[in-house]
């Protein structure tokens, strides 16, 4: 092949790989802007403040699948983030061997497994004794998907921390606990908040686990142990029913999850910017 | 600990790390190291207590029904007919509509990001990208259906069976749901996890590798395709699968787009189902023992190839040793 064929061959592809950069960051645009488009007329005041109307009654809102989805994910929060922070220390400072090992593995491939399958776990788990749907379950389902986040991220976090500022602790005399709870983990503050934060914008658009689980409501609940909406489960269940004024409520609970989402990440990744190193 | 002079003072590194060969520690050691421990058996023990209960969960369905019921396509659960069938082929058919869609879009994207463009560009549309992966996936399940299905309805299908229509796979009528549009909806959600992925495994490989090439004259495609791929292959084939391994477990965008019918059709225009969306769509409305215990039994086969899927897809991304970016997908 002659120079000019390769140069011309060259230059063509690498044109190539700025069309496939190009679709991505479209998909995204075109997805986004007809969410907002969509959900935006549906965000009048009542939106925020009231129950879901019947079909035909207009004023509905999604406040009862906020406050569910406040309440699961904020259980799921309390489960998930202490127990990932402090395996994610383990991994990082004092994990060796087998054990160590196993919970990086299966932490990664449990990101994998697919929410459905967790929701299914947390029914036989929880529902299945209990005889009924309830936030809590819900909150056993996000906190299973939440702990690989945390415990990574954290993990990573307490790593990059010079350990020579612990082992200036332990010389002058400090106990381990002290030394890592008092000096290493406060420095890797910023990296913990990250993967906690990470996780909950996660969680907060999981509906599959929520379908058998929180099963969906149409009423006020503020009990852990009943059954619940949420915000992600009411985009599902109006978006396919087939009445406009659902759907255009469905249109609006994503803009507002898909607004939640993305200040969740945004913010998370502001916090701990750098580049996590295995 | 504290108390062991020689040991603190003079290997203050090995403190944490050789706990046999000292003196006991203190009490609070004991207590907060215990539960960092126990909080690492606790995340262990979640994830063989899934694995457990799932499969337990299972036997029911394979006792009621048994194994037959993979050989037959008729999903009638009201006349006691269990066939599931139908329900792979459209997992199948999907996810591999998918990958074919996402993997040379985002291995291209990821090579830009890596290779091509400045980092003052490659940072921001790294960032965009990451973005993508983080809208739930009910939200592509709403748009899927209000904005790609009637699309594909009105225009995409219709040239396709005008332009390819001699295939069967382009043949037949146009219902804007099925197994095409779930496969482009899950294309476009798994094509971050490609990009992303493929991307901090190109900057894992060695730079000798790109200089060694260019020196010899090549282009810089030709120092990619030849230098630098190759070396990346199975990285690059690990998140290929990692991505099948979400586009299989997919369960909201995909019961919102693929018209739920349990059949099995050579054109990709036709509805049908897939593990996950009958497990979605049907499970909370299921009566009967046996009803039940058959979607369970779909549940665990669907975990258990989803864990498959990503044991092999980890060990073939961790064998190149590239730095991970914080991912929650």
């Amino acid at each position: 092949m002659s120079l000019a064929l390769r140069q011309a061959k060259n230059v063509l592809m690498l044109g190539v790989t700025w069309l496939c950069a190009g679709v991505a960051a479209a998909l995204l645009a075109i997805i986004v802007i007809y969410v907002v488009e969509r959900g935006a007329a549906a965000f009048h005041r009542s939106f925020f403040t009231n129950l879901p109307t019947p079909v035909g009654i207009p004023g509905g809102g999604v406040a009862n699948a906020i406050v569910g989805s406040l309440m699961t994910v904020g259980m799921a929060s309390v489960f998930g983030i202490p127990v990932g922070i402090m395996a994610g220390i383990y991994l990082a400072l004092l994990g060796r061997g087998w054990l160590a090992d196993a919970v990086r593995f299966l932490s990664d491939v449990l990101t994998g497994v697919p929410s459905i399958a967790i929701g299914l776990f947390a029914y036989t788990i929880v529902v299945v004794p209990q005889k009924h749907f309830s936030a809590f379950s819900a909150s056993v389902a996000l906190a299973i998907i939440m702990l690989p986040i945390v415990v990574r991220t954290t993990e990573e976090a307490v790593r990059l921390v010079n350990p020579a500022i612990r082992e200036g602790a332990l010389a002058l005399g400090m106990e381990a606990w002290k030394a890592i709870l008092f000096v290493t983990v406060p420095c890797a503050r910023a990296g913990i908040v990250t993967g906690a934060l990470l996780s909950i914008a996660r969680v907060s658009g999981e509906s599959a686990p929520l379908l058998f689980t929180a099963f969906g409501s149409q009423f006020w609940s503020f009990s852990p142990s009943a059954p619940t909406e949420a915000l992600p489960l009411l985009v599902f269940q109006y978006a396919i029913s087939p009445y406009r004024d659902w759907q255009q409520l469905a249109w609006g609970g994503a803009l507002a999850l898909i607004i939640f989402v993305f200040l969740l990440n945004v913010t998370a990744r502001a916090v701990f910017p750098a580049r996590s190193v295995r | 600990m504290a108390q062991d002079g020689t040991d603190v003072v003079t290997v203050p590194a090995l403190t944490l790390r050789s706990r046999r060969r000292r003196a006991p520690s203190g009490l609070g050691d004991r207590i907060v190291l215990g539960l960092f421990a126990a909080a690492a058996w606790l995340v262990l023990l979640v994830v063989v207590g899934l694995f457990v209960v799932l499969l337990i969960s299972a036997w029911p369905a394979v006792q009621s029904v048994g194994i037959r019921v993979l050989e037959s396509t008729a999903w009638d659960p009201t006349s006691g007919k269990y066939g599931l069938l139908s329900f792979i082929y459209g997992t199948l058919v999907t996810s591999t509509l998918a990958l074919l869609l996402a993997g040379p879009v985002g291995i291209g994207a990821a090579l830009l990001l890596a290779e091509v463009a400045p980092r003052r560009l490659a940072t921001p549309v790294a960032m965009l990208i990451e973005l993508l992966a983080a809208v739930p996936s009910v939200v592509f399940g709403i748009w899927g259906l209000f904005v790609l299905a009637p699309v594909m309805r009105t225009v995409i299908e219709p040239a396709l069976a005008r332009s390819l229509g001699f295939l069967p796979l382009f043949q037949g009528y146009f219902y804007g749901v099925g197994m095409l549009t779930a496969g482009i909806l899950l294309a476009i959600m798994v094509l971050p996890t490609v990009t992303a992925i493929s991307r901090d495994i190109l900057e894992a490989v060695p730079r000798d590798q790109r200089e060694a090439m260019l020196a010899l004259g090549a282009t810089r495609w030709e120092m990619l395709t030849r230098a630098v791929l190759p070396y990346a292959r199975s990285g690059i084939v690990g998140a290929l699968v990692l991505a099948l391994g979400r586009a299989l477990g997919e369960a909201m965008a995909v019961v919102m787009v693929i018209g739920n019918k349990p059949a099995i059709s050579l054109s990709l225009f036709a509805p049908a189902y897939t593990m996950a969306s009958v497990l979605a769509n049907e499970f909370t409305e299921a009566t009967g023992k046996q009803y039940v215990a058959v979607l369970i039994g779909i549940g665990s086969a669907l975990f258990l190839i989803s864990m498959l899927v990503n044991i092999g897809a980890r060990l073939l991304v961790r064998r190149v040793g590239a730095p991970q970016r914080m991912r929650t997908r």
